[in-house]
Order: C-alpha cells, then structure tokens, then sequence
C-alpha cells in the first residue's frame, strides 16, 4: 500500500484542540468537520489540505479521545500523517478511520514544506522529491489489518462474532 | 524475572503470558462513555450491526453524562435523549445522567477495583489508575467494539517506576506532583510506558491527590499511569463502598525500563505556563501576572480536598477575579456543603455548581474570551481549549488558584493570608 503526496509540515505536540476544537463535537459528519480542521492555528487550513501528506514532530495528535480529530484530517483530504511519534488514542483513532499513520523518527529533519512525499506503509520506505530514500517504522499487525479493512468498521463487519 | 503491575494485570486479562511489545487481545473489565463521545460510540455500534445492537455485557458499560451538562443548546438536549434511549432499549443499570457527575469520578468513586482493565472513551480515563487498574481512554470506535466484544487491542507497555517519598510542604497537591513530572520529563518522554508510582507513606499521598496524578497521566501521553494498590487503596474502597477489596502489587523483583525518584517535601508550588502542559514554572516566576478567571474542579482537581484547600484561602476574603467552581460529582458536592466549603466559596464570590466539563473542554459555563487571562485547576492549556484561541491558560494546583482568585493576580497563598 503506497500513500503521497505534498507535505505540509506542523511542529511538535500539535494537540487534538488544535485539530478540531471542542465545539464542533456535537457532530460526526465528515465533510462538516473538514471544514474545520485546524482551525485555531489556520481556519483557511481545509483549503491546501486536499492531497497532501502532513509531516510532524513528536506525539501528533495529544490530548483527548475524540475520534473527529481522526475524521477531520481524512476529510479534508490529507492522505496520511507521517511523524516523529504520535499519541497513542490519535494513532489508534486514524487506524480506525482508515487514515494512514506512518512513525517516522527524524522525518522532520529529512523534508521540508512543499515536498514531495511517497511511502510503503508495509515496508516503510519513503522517497522524498523521487530522489532520497528515508526508513519510517512499517505498520503492521493489528494495525495494518484493520487499515486494510477500511476502518475498524470495516473490520468488526467482516469479524461478525459478536 | 518478576512482573510490573501493569504485566500482571494484562496477562489476567489476555489470559498468557505478556511482555512489553507484545500486542495482545485483552477482556475489559469496565467499558464506559459520557454524553459527548457517547452518541458517536452508539453511532458506530448502529452501522457495525445495522441497528441491531447486542450489548456483550451491561454490567461491565457505565455511562454518565458530564461533557454537555445541563445541555447548553438544543443538539446537546438531543444527544442525551438519544443515549437515554439506548440506555432505556438495552437496560442498562450503570446509567448516570445529568448531575451524578463526571465520569471518572464516578468511576473512582462507584465502580473500579485494583487490578482492573477500564477502557473508556475520554482521554482521562487514566485517573481509574489512581486504584491500581490499568485504565486507558480510548477513541468512539474502538468503545464500540469492546462494548460489542467485551474485548481489545493493546500494546503492553514498558514499564516505568516512579517513588513517592517523604512528604509534601505546605499547600503542595497532586496537581504539583504532576507538573514536576512533567517539568522533568516533558510531554513525550512516556509515549509507549506505563509509569507505575509507588508511594513510600501511604497515607501522605491520600487518593484525592494520586486521582489528579493519574488524571494527568495522559498529559505525560503515558499508555497508562497507575499508583500501586496499598492500604489508601484499600481504605479508600472500603468508606466509599463498604468492602475491602483484593489488590494486585507488582513483584517484588519486577523490572522497569528506568526508574525515578520524587522528594515530596522538594516539590514547589508550580504552574504550567500557556500554550503547553510541559512549559512548568515555579509561582515565583510567573509571581503577579494578571488573572481574569479562576476555574477550581475539573475530573484533576475537583475533589473535596481541592475545596477544602481552595475554602481555607478564601475564607473571609473576597475574589478579584471572576471565580468558577466546579465539584466533579455530587457526592463531592454534598460532601463541600456538609463541610462548609461551597458556603465559603459563594460568599467570597465564587459561582458553585457540579458535575460539568463546560469549562474545562470550551464548552460552556465559564469560556475565556480573547485576551483573557485563566488560571485553571484542569489538565489541558492547549491553545483554544478553554474558548478563545487568543486566551492565555495557566494551570495551577487548588491553593495557587485559590490564592490568585483573591488577588486577582498570580501569587502564592501566603501573599493573601
């Protein structure tokens, strides 16, 4: 499974407020919650999200639970988050959703903003700009299972055992 | 080789043998959910069963509602009628609603045992390990299928051990134990561990102050955070519910990835600074910044022994800043009026209400406009948390609050007594 795209590059503990703050957790609808994705550093964020791969420091994603954090980045059309490490509810969340979520430690130092990014999520080799190859962690497990489902969903439907 | 608290626990509830790393299907012992994560856990459970939802066990699902407490506009009203709903199709018992409290304090105070798995959906559901059980928060989805299955994925963590000793100086709390950790190891060092505390005098870190360290276990992004049951454990359980309950320790030659030592009497009166958790000053440092709000509660520091701290400052003076005070339950409530604390914080001018996250989460009951200055008792001073994104949040122990609510201004609470 390869995800790419353009990177967008965030900093360090970028916390799931800052994704998608409280108020709008009364909903669960996608499209909605793209909308608002990052709004409290970009509301403009939505509109240069579509095809890109975010790059990002450690712990992505810190702080609560909610699953719309997950729903908003896929939403808004970010193809996965690529980062130093993420917090383990997010990593979890994204899985879920079918969000691809590569640990990459030093992947911040390697790119930079506007590159261009293409990952084997199973072996986890990256090439940036078609030229340099960097080693991320590959997903696998119970991880990669339920990522190629489609989604826990997904995955409890094909399961049936309950 | 012996085990860590957090091996043993996982091996009971995978049913084999388990070692940090390992990835393992693990029995739930407590799944549970509040009204904001609620509606979106019986949204999933709805479409994985095309609407015919068989709960795997209804004793172990606890539910209250705290998040949207007293529903603050009509689609708040509605998610909570929908989860009475369910609650009402599926007879569920272990229902709270609007009132009872927040979640993890009525999980504390109603529901966990040592040794237990709890996984609900709220990130703070690490403050069940202030009991000795291994408690993780966990997204809508992933509630959904537990409460399906009765059963989860985790990933055991490495282990690591962090001594209590001695004990705390005057007005010192949990939440200052909390920010020292934090200000030591900073906010990703336990990404993947489970911190294991170990108190050297039991009763110098009563239970109210190893919930507010375990509350704030996830801020550390600890996978878990877990004091080791000893005889508070067990003296907790027994005045809250009236039996004595079996614990679990860890073996006596247990190994941890690292260990780490905390001299009680050596922790400060501590603030963590805007826009980060890990961003810890001493009260000297930030000393006589201005303050426009005080929010005293939340599930980290609203428990009777925050009031009577917070009652003790304010008693007889009146508060500068405005001042929201928040018990996490009503058992806390009834427990401060008793005592007199919630008198004491409404005559110094303090709005008192209970069982809400509105403040905490920038829902309602208390929002920051832009420019303002908080100083709040909660976990989280992430940009936008509390309202506006301009807002500036300074987290701080019960006294620190307390004392800034009566000067209007960042002090210590000898600068108002």
């Amino acid at each position: 499974m390869i995800v790419e795209g353009r990177v967008i590059k965030l900093g360090d503990k970028i916390d799931t407020d800052v994704i998608i703050p409280a108020k709008h957790l009364k909903y669960t609808n996608p499209e909605y919650l793209a909308q608002h994705v990052f709004e409290p550093i970009d509301p403009e964020f939505y509109k240069k999200a579509r095809g890109a791969v975010i790059v990002a420091g450690k712990v992505f994603g810190m702080g609560s639970s909610r699953e719309q954090a997950a729903i908003a980045i896929k939403a808004a059309g970010i193809r996965a988050v690529v980062a130093e490490s993420f917090a383990r509810i997010f990593y979890r969340n994204a899985i879920n959703n079918g969000l691809p979520v590569i640990i990459c430690p030093g992947i911040s130092r390697e790119v930079a903003e506007g590159d261009w990014l293409r990952i084997n999520i199973e072996t986890g080799e990256a090439v940036i700009n078609n030229v340099k190859k960097v080693m991320c962690k590959p997903i696998t497990g119970m991880a990669l299972e339920i990522l190629k489902a489609g989604g826990l969903l997904e995955y409890l439907k094909k399961l049936k055992n309950y | 080789m012996g085990k860590s608290l957090s091996e043993k626990i996982l091996e009971r509830a995978a049913g084999k043998s388990v070692s940090p790393g390992d990835v393992v299907e693990v029995g739930v012992d407590i799944v549970a959910f509040h009204d904001l994560t609620g509606y979106h856990v019986i949204e999933v459970l709805e479409k994985a069963t095309n609407g015919n939802i068989r709960v795997c066990d209804a004793n172990s699902l606890v539910i209250a509602f705290d998040h949207l407490v007293p529903p603050p506009d009509v689609r708040s009203a509605e998610i909570q009628q929908s989860i009475r709903s369910f609650v009402k199709k599926h007879t569920l018992k272990n229902f709270h609603d609007v009132g009872y409290g927040i979640l993890h304090q009525v999980l504390i105070e109603r529901y966990v045992v040592p040794g237990q798995v709890v996984m609900a959906a709220d990130s703070h559901t690490t403050t069940s390990g202030a009991l000795g059980a291994f408690a993780q928060g966990l997204g809508a989805s992933d509630i959904a299928a537990i409460v399906l299955t009765g059963k989860t994925w985790v990933t055991v963590p490495q282990p690591f051990k962090i001594k209590l000793i001695g004990s705390l100086g005057k007005w010192v709390t949990g939440k200052e134990v909390a920010l020292e950790i934090l200000r030591v190891f900073k906010a990703d060092y336990f990404n993947g561990m489970s911190i294991e505390a170990f108190v050297e005098n039991p009763t110098a870190f009563p239970m109210d102050f190893r919930a507010t360290v375990a509350n704030m276990g996830i801020e550390m992004n600890a996978d878990a955070l877990m004091f080791v049951p000893d005889s508070e454990t067990i003296n907790f359980i027994k005045s809250e519910r009236g039996f004595e309950p079996k614990i679990i320790t860890p073996d006596k030659d247990a190994e941890y990835v690292d260990e780490y030592t905390i001299e009680l009497n050596k922790v400060e009166l501590l603030v963590a600074a805007p826009h980060s958790v890990d961003n810890v000053k001493s009260v000297r440092e930030v000393w006589g910044t201005e303050v426009d709000y005080v929010f005293i509660g939340s599930c980290t520091n609203g428990r009777v022994s925050d009031f009577e701290i917070a009652a003790k400052i304010m008693k007889g003076r009146k508060v500068k800043s405005r001042c929201i005070a928040i018990p996490a339950s009503w058992n806390v409530f009834k427990k401060c009026l008793e005592l007199g604390y919630i008198q004491t914080l409404v005559e110094s001018g303090c709005i008192v209400t209970y069982g809400t996250c509105g403040p905490c989460i920038g829902g309602h009951f208390g929002i920051a406009a832009p420019g303002e200055i908080v100083v709040s008792t909660s976990n989280r001073n992430f940009i936008g948390r509390m309202g506006s994104p301009e807002a500036k949040i300074y987290l701080a122990g019960p006294a620190v609050a307390a004392a800034t609510a009566v000067a209007g201004k960042l002090v210590e609470p000898g600068d108002v007594m």
